[in-house]
């Protein structure tokens, strides 16, 4: 039952990634973007962490996203519309992606030491050990990555205003 | 029981998606887009070796991949605004005003 819900999610995720880079409007990409990250979100359910599902589709969808469909909006992307892809070495980067993928699959398919890992029993309560992680054990990097974001947000209204104002 | 290799494969499948996204494309916003799911795709890994593995770890990295991805985002568009804003492109070739 679990696999048919993963390849039902995965099969999904897979189809709107391609949307989001193959489609010709960036509003498109960012609704496929969204589709992708809410099966993204679900397949997290299937792997016990509720916590990090919520977080991706509040991160993500709820602000990600919707910048982005707000920066699309704002600017002009009429002219961002036309030749969608570079010209050129279409071929090289797409073969060279291609190879490296299928060596990667093939390598994570072939290897007999993940064939053998299972979970042992659930972990108890993963929001509830998760966050007394966050809190203890990791709080220097907690704040450290608070930090981080406040500085983003600062640097990103100084980029985004008018020069002469 | 979904085995983990079959995780690991759609994260690099998505990877790869994303990487395609990245070199091909020539729009800066689907650039970021695509980042944003090899971004994605990193976590979907991590959550995998966390329940497999019963490890904690994973899920506290995934939060800080996470927070790094939206502050990541909010410089990104910023510049993007500022640099329609200024040169008046979103191409990414034509962004090279520090090799002039």
């Amino acid at each position: 039952m679990e696999k048919v819900f993963f390849l039902l999610f995965a099969a999904t995720a897979i189809a709107s990634a391609l949307g989001v880079v193959l489609a010709k409007n960036p509003v498109h990409s960012a609704l496929s973007l969204i589709a992708c990250f809410i099966q993204v979100a679900a397949l997290f359910i299937l792997l016990r962490s509720p916590f990090l599902a919520v977080v991706q589709i509040f991160v993500y969808v709820g602000t990600t996203i919707v910048l982005f469909i707000i920066v699309i909006v704002m600017l002009d992307i009429r002219q961002a519309k036309f030749d969608r892809f570079i010209p050129g070495n279409l071929l090289g980067a797409c073969s060279v992606a291609l190879m490296l993928g299928g060596i990667m699959v093939a390598m994570l398919l072939r290897s007999e030491r993940l064939a053998a890992l299972t979970p042992q029993g659930e972990l108890s309560g993963t929001t509830d050990e998760l966050g007394k992680a966050i809190f203890t054990q990791y709080l220097l990097p907690f704040e450290v990555v608070s930090v981080i974001l406040l500085v983003a947000l600062i640097g990103a209204i100084i980029l985004a205003k008018k020069e002469n104002t | 029981m979904v085995p983990l290799a079959w995780y690991l494969v759609l994260a690099a499948v998505l990877f790869i998606i994303g990487l395609v996204g990245v070199l091909v494309r020539r729009s800066v916003l689907i650039v970021l887009m695509s980042l944003e799911l090899m971004l994605n795709s990193v976590n979907i890994n991590l959550l995998a070796f966390s329940y497999y593995l019963q490890d904690i770890r994973g899920q506290v990295l995934a939060v800080f991949v996470i927070t790094i991805t939206a502050a990541e985002v909010a410089v990104a568009l910023a510049i993007v605004v500022a640099m329609m804003r200024n040169r008046n492109t979103l191409h990414v070739d034509q962004i090279n005003l520090m090799s002039d």
